[in-house]
């Protein structure tokens, strides 16, 4: 599976000996190309301001979702084991953010709400990703009738409405938030095996790949080591923008009434404020916070893939 | 556009079609372990009402009788009785369809016309104020859940200020015939119109901006120049057809997601269409007519994918011959 030439680089790791290095230039240790090639994009996402404002407002929302029990005690999510009494209160000292119409605080909703649009959105987007990748890597690599049946299962999926597809898959197999993950993965998946299809179609061709085939190399490890590289950073940038895509698939399904109501993510509390009409009684602080919060945290993700594919990929060079 | 093109447009249609009924069945007899556990909710069932229910819900026989039987219904339009309302599902759906057709049919008319005029002007003008400006409004638009931005027109334009209507699609109370009936259908509609072709405004506008950015640098593009045309007529009459062009597929494909959009936009007006119909059918577990609602969502944007296919060889010969 792994080719001398690979392993022996890696395990050189850095402090190859200068006229070594220079004998083997053209294929530098890995992990160094690597560091080096981070070093570049780094530098290039530092240049970027959209892309840079998306990754502060990350790293700001997965400190709150990390720090959730310091910042708010977990029983305010229950009304019952809350200090809240009055229903509807406006913001006070006590309650940052008023209460909901059961007297529950809207800011402990809200703080362990990031980490549940968080997690669901992530693990949506590790779902879908696994499948889209391997997908279109085999779409693209294999040829003939398996790749023509990949196409076409591809095609399907693409055409199937998105959200009455996830509602019916969320109805049958439950409405637990592990599940809305697994259903949006399930359910979103076929455009970035589309994506990778044709990146894939485009590695094979080159002159390494023959290469790599024209020494004896297996399909799986032409694909492990030289096309999955080859399409990692496309993955990446997508992935990054589809988790924008997840964490709204999320708010959406929860909104349409899944997901836990004493663990609510963002989406479930704005359903919480639409069907306790907190909207018509001008209660604000209930519905106006999580809205913003996922368009934030959309905004933040899309700004910083967007970043990344500018960066990863070449054609799209100065948009 | 030659038959050959035609027919095998239509036939990959069908075959998506036959798909999109195949899978809907598997989804509600294989996925499902156990529908008639939805069915009968927490009541106790003797054993025969489960033998009336169980024939009532076709789960007689072994899968393939039931997949057999299945595939006749369905040709005939028969998708069962709803749990909730025991009316036939296909009488739910096609008296309610004329209401979202009109929600979905204008709101998908603007935002494709705004979106894509605001797309090509941004990608044609790419970096001044005019481009920067409608690229980041398309962004905050995208990043906006729509029924978020619903919520906040209740409140504010339909709550606070009283302007329009909060929900349905008429005023049942006043009556009113003639003209002023078509105004009042109007002013119900103006609220969940616009949260729907806001809602995806900034996709189209982003995806049309992407398209005319790859025009730019083309030949075309550059002979026009060269001969003295005018720059507006450039845009107008070279990069916006030859952008248009990749655009119509992603429209189509758009299509799928704004029929999402209608599911939570008529869910906050309370506007009785296909969506509010899917949102009750999810509160209710209503499973013949979230099956029905699935099938039909999927067969439109079929079709409508059809239909971009068919726009697309009439105007762009080249695609003919691939």
């Amino acid at each position: 599976m792994t080719s001398p030439q690979a392993t022996g680089s890696e395990a050189a790791g850095s402090e190859m000996a200068g006229s070594e290095a220079i004998a083997r230039a053209p294929s530098r240790p890995g992990w160094e190309r690597r560091r080096i090639a981070l070093g570049r994009l780094w530098r290039g996402l530092r240049a970027d301001r959209a892309g840079l404002i998306g990754l502060v407002l990350l790293v700001a929302f997965v400190a709150v979702a990390v720090a959730a029990p310091l910042l708010a005690d977990r029983h305010e999510l229950l009304a019952a084991t809350g200090r809240g009494r009055a229903n509807l209160a406006p913001p006070s000292r006590e309650f940052l953010l008023g209460t909901d119409e059961i007297g529950r605080d809207v800011f402990a909703q809200l703080v362990w709400g990031t980490r549940v649009s968080l997690y669901i959105g992530l693990l949506a987007n590790v779902v879908a990703v696994i499948i889209g990748t391997s997908l279109g890597l085999i779409a693209g690599y294999a040829r003939g009738r398996l790749s023509s049946i990949l196409l076409g299962v591809d095609d399907f999926f693409l055409v199937l409405p998105f959200l009455p597809l996830a509602v019916v898959l969320a109805v049958l197999l439950g409405r637990s938030p592990s599940v809305l993950a697994v259903v949006i993965g399930l359910t979103s998946w076929a455009g970035s095996a589309r994506l990778v299809r044709a990146q894939v179609l485009s590695i094979r061709e080159r002159g390494y790949v023959e290469r790599a085939r024209a020494l004896g190399g297996g399909s799986w490890h032409i694909v492990a080591r030289h096309v999955l590289p080859g399409v990692g950073p496309l993955v990446i940038a997508t992935a990054t923008l589809n988790v924008a895509g997840a964490i709204l698939a999320e708010s959406t399904l929860s909104f349409l009434g899944f997901g836990d109501r004493f663990s609510p993510s963002w989406g479930k509390v704005l359903d919480g404020a639409q069907s306790s009409g907190a909207i018509t009684r001008g209660a604000w602080w209930y519905y106006l916070p999580p809205g913003l919060c996922i368009i934030a945290v959309v905004l933040a993700f899309t700004m910083l893939g967007r970043a990344l594919e500018r960066l990863l990929d070449p054609r799209l060079d100065g948009r | 556009m030659s038959p050959r093109y035609l027919f095998r447009k239509l036939g990959g249609a069908g075959a998506l079609l036959v798909g999109v009924a195949i899978f809907n069945f598997f989804l509600f007899r294989v996925v499902d372990r156990d529908p008639l556990a939805k069915y009968r909710g927490r009541t106790k069932l003797t054993p025969e009402q489960r033998q009336a229910a169980i024939a009532r819900l076709g789960l007689n026989g072994s899968k393939w009788n039931q997949f057999v039987r299945y595939l006749g219904q369905t040709i005939r339009g028969d998708f069962g009785r709803s749990f909730d309302s025991t009316r036939p599902v296909l009488g739910e759906i096609t008296g309610r369809l004329p209401n979202t057709l009109l929600l979905v049919g204008i709101s998908t008319a603007l935002t494709v016309g705004i979106g894509l005029w605001l797309g090509a002007k941004a990608g044609w003008r790419r970096g001044s104020r005019f481009d920067k400006l409608s690229t980041a409004g398309s962004m905050v638009l995208y990043a906006t859940p729509e029924f978020f931005l619903g919520m906040l027109f209740v409140a504010f334009l339909g709550g606070r200020l009283g302007w329009f209507p909060a929900g349905g699609v008429r005023n049942v109370a006043a009556g009113y015939t003639g003209l002023r009936a078509v105004l009042d259908r109007a002013h119900h509609l103006v609220l969940p119109v616009t949260t729907l072709t806001l809602g995806y405004l900034g996709s189209y506008s982003l995806i049309m901006r992407t398209s005319v950015l790859d025009t730019v640098g083309e030949d075309y593009l550059t002979t026009a120049k060269a001969k003295g045309m005018p720059d507006r007529q450039v845009l107008r009459r070279h990069a916006v057809p030859n952008a248009l062009l990749p655009s119509i597929s992603q429209i189509a494909i758009g299509f799928g997601f704004v029929i999402g959009g209608a599911i939570t936009t008529e869910t906050v007006f309370s506007y009785p269409g296909l969506g509010l119909a899917t949102s009750d059918a999810i509160h209710n577990t209503d499973l013949p007519m979230l099956q029905g609602l699935f099938f039909f969502s999927s067969a439109a944007v079929v079709l409508c994918n059809l239909a971009a296919d068919l726009v697309y060889g009439l105007i762009d010969p080249r695609v003919q011959a691939s």
